[in-house]
C-alpha cells in the first residue's frame, strides 16, 4: 500500500462541511415537517375520502414508491421548467423530498389510524367521554406508539436519501463534499469523513428517538 | 440539437438490461453476504453478534451514495483499480447484505424455540439444524420482505449513474443532454422503473397477506 493519506486538506475545509451538514439537517427537517402535514391529510383522504380521491392517492403512492428518488428529483428540477415552473436547485430538492416522504408517510399514518380498534372508541363513548377526550385518551397515544418506529426510521432514511440531492447540486453535505474533492482531489479522504458525519448524525437521531420513546411512549407491559 | 426519436428511445430501452444485470448481481452478492450476516446476528457467540450489529448499523446509518463513492475509491487505495461496474456491484452487494441480513435475522428468530430443542434432541448439530429445520421454515416467511427489498435494490441501482455506470438513469441523462426534452425522457424512465418495480411490490404485498392469513 503506497497511498498517502492527507486528511489535513479535508479538515481545512471543515467549515464548509459543517455548513453542509446543517443544510442537510434543515432540508430533512423541513421536508419531514411539510411532508407529515400532507401525509396526515392524505391518510384522512385514504381512510374516509370519496372513492375517486382514494384512487388518486393510491396512484400517487404507488408511483412514488416504485420509482427511484433520483428520477423524481430530475423530473422536478429538469422536467418542471418544461411546463413553465422553474425552480432553484434548493427549492427543487425540498419539493422532491416533500413529494417523496409524503407518499411513505400516508401509508405509515393510515396504518396508525387503522391500528385503533373500533371497540376502543365505542367503549370510550359508553363511558361518557366526549370526542376530544376520546381522541386524547384513547386514540392519540396508541396511534403514536404504533407509528413512532416507522416514522422515526423514515426520518433517518430521508436524511440519508437527501445526499441524492447533490445530483442537482442542491446545497447540502454531499454537494459540499463534491465541491471540496473537485478542488483538492482527495476523494477518498473527503467521502470517508463525510460518511462518518452522516453516521454520527444517524447515531445521534437513533439515540434521541430512543430516549423520547422510553420517556413518553412506553407501552404497558403486555401479558 | 437532436430530436427525441426512435433511436433515442431504443438507446434508453436497451439500457434497461444494465439496470437488470446490476440488480441481479447485487442481489446475488447481497444474498450471500446477507445469509452470513443473518447467521452471525443470531449466533450464540456474542462477538459475532456484535460484529453483525455493527455492520448493519454502519450500512443503515450512512447514505447509499457514500457507500458507492467509497466502493469506488477504497479499492484504489489498496492498488486495485475498479471500473464503475465493479464499484457498483461491490457497493450495492455490501449494502444489500446489511439489509437482507437484518430482514432474515427476524425470519430466523420467529422459528419457535421448540423446533431448535426438538432437533437438538434428535442429535442434530448447528449446521444441520439450520439447513434442515430452521432455514426452510424461515425461508417461507422471508419471501415477501425479500421481494420488497428487491424493489428497493432495483431503485437503488439508479445511483450507479452518479459514479458513471451507464444504466437506465445514466442513459436517460445522456439522451437528455443531446435532445433536451427532460419531461418526456425522465417521464419515460420513471414509467420503465415503475413497470419493473410495481409487479414485484404487488407480489410481495399479496404474499404477505396470504402468509398473514395462513399463520393466524
Amino acid at each position: 500500500m503506497t497511498y498517502v493519506f492527507e486528511f489535513g486538506q479535508v479538515f481545512a475545509a471543515w467549515d464548509e462541511l459543517l455548513a453542509g451538514a446543517l443544510r442537510t439537517l434543515w432540508l430533512s427537517a423541513a421536508s419531514m415537517a411539510i411532508g407529515l402535514v400532507l401525509a396526515i391529510l392524505g391518510a384522512l383522504g385514504k381512510t374516509s375520502g370519496p372513492t375517486w380521491l382514494r384512487w388518486l392517492l393510491d396512484a400517487y403512492i404507488e408511483q412514488i414508491r416504485n420509482t427511484p428518488f433520483l428520477i423524481q428529483i430530475f423530473l422536478v428540477f429538469f422536467g418542471l421548467p418544461a411546463i413553465g415552473l422553474r425552480l432553484e436547485a434548493d427549492q427543487a430538492a425540498l419539493l422532491a423530498m416533500v413529494i417523496n416522504v409524503a407518499a411513505y408517510g400516508i401509508e405509515i399514518i393510515r396504518a396508525g389510524i387503522e391500528s385503533i380498534g373500533k371497540g376502543q372508541i365505542e367503549a370510550g363513548r359508553a363511558l361518557g367521554l366526549h370526542s376530544l377526550q376520546i381522541f386524547r385518551h384513547i386514540i392519540l397515544k396508541p396511534a403514536l406508539q404504533a407509528i413512532y418506529p416507522a416514522l422515526t426510521s423514515q426520518f433517518i432514511l430521508l436524511m440519508l436519501n437527501s445526499s441524492v440531492c447533490s445530483a442537482i447540486a442542491a446545497s447540502e453535505l454531499t454537494a459540499a463534499a463534491n465541491d471540496i474533492q473537485a478542488r483538492n482531489f482527495r476523494s477518498f479522504e473527503v467521502y470517508f469523513v463525510v460518511t462518518g458525519m452522516y453516521f454520527a448524525m444517524s447515531l445521534i437521531f437513533w439515540g434521541i428517538f430512543a430516549v423520547i420513546e422510553r420517556a413518553f411512549l412506553r407501552r404497558p407491559a403486555t401479558r | 440539437m437532436r430530436e427525441f426519436g426512435l433511436n433515442e428511445f431504443w438507446f434508453i430501452l436497451l439500457a434497461v438490461r444494465w439496470t437488470l444485470l446490476l440488480s441481479v448481481a447485487a442481489f446475488l452478492g447481497g444474498c450471500l453476504g446477507g445469509l452470513a450476516i443473518a447467521l452471525m446476528r443470531t449466533s450464540h457467540l456474542a462477538a459475532l453478534r456484535w460484529l453483525a450489529i455493527g455492520y448493519i448499523k454502519l450500512f443503515q446509518g450512512t447514505p447509499l451514495l457514500m457507500q458507492l463513492f467509497l466502493a469506488f475509491f477504497v479499492p484504489g487505495i489498496f492498488g486495485f483499480d475498479v471500473d464503475p461496474w465493479g464499484a457498483a456491484v461491490l457497493g450495492l452487494s455490501l449494502h444489500a447484505s446489511a439489509f437482507l441480513g437484518e430482514i432474515w435475522r427476524g425470519c430466523i428468530e420467529v422459528v419457535p424455540r421448540g423446533q431448535w430443542e426438538a432437533s437438538a434432541a434428535l442429535g442434530l448439530r448447528y449446521w444441520n439444524q439450520m439447513r434442515h429445520i430452521v432455514l426452510p421454515q424461515a425461508f417461507r416467511i422471508a419471501i415477501p420482505p425479500t421481494v420488497g427489498f428487491l424493489v428497493q435494490l432495483i431503485k437503488a441501482t439508479s445511483l450507479a449513474s452518479i459514479i458513471g455506470f451507464v444504466e437506465l438513469t445514466r442513459a436517460a441523462q445522456v439522451i437528455n443532454n443531446a435532445t433536451f426534452e427532460p419531461f418526456t425522457i425522465f417521464g419515460l424512465v420513471a414509467l420503465i422503473y415503475f413497470l419493473l418495480c410495481w409487479p414485484l411490490s404487488a407480489y410481495s404485498r399479496r404474499m404477505e397477506r396470504k402468509l398473514a392469513v395462513a399463520t393466524r
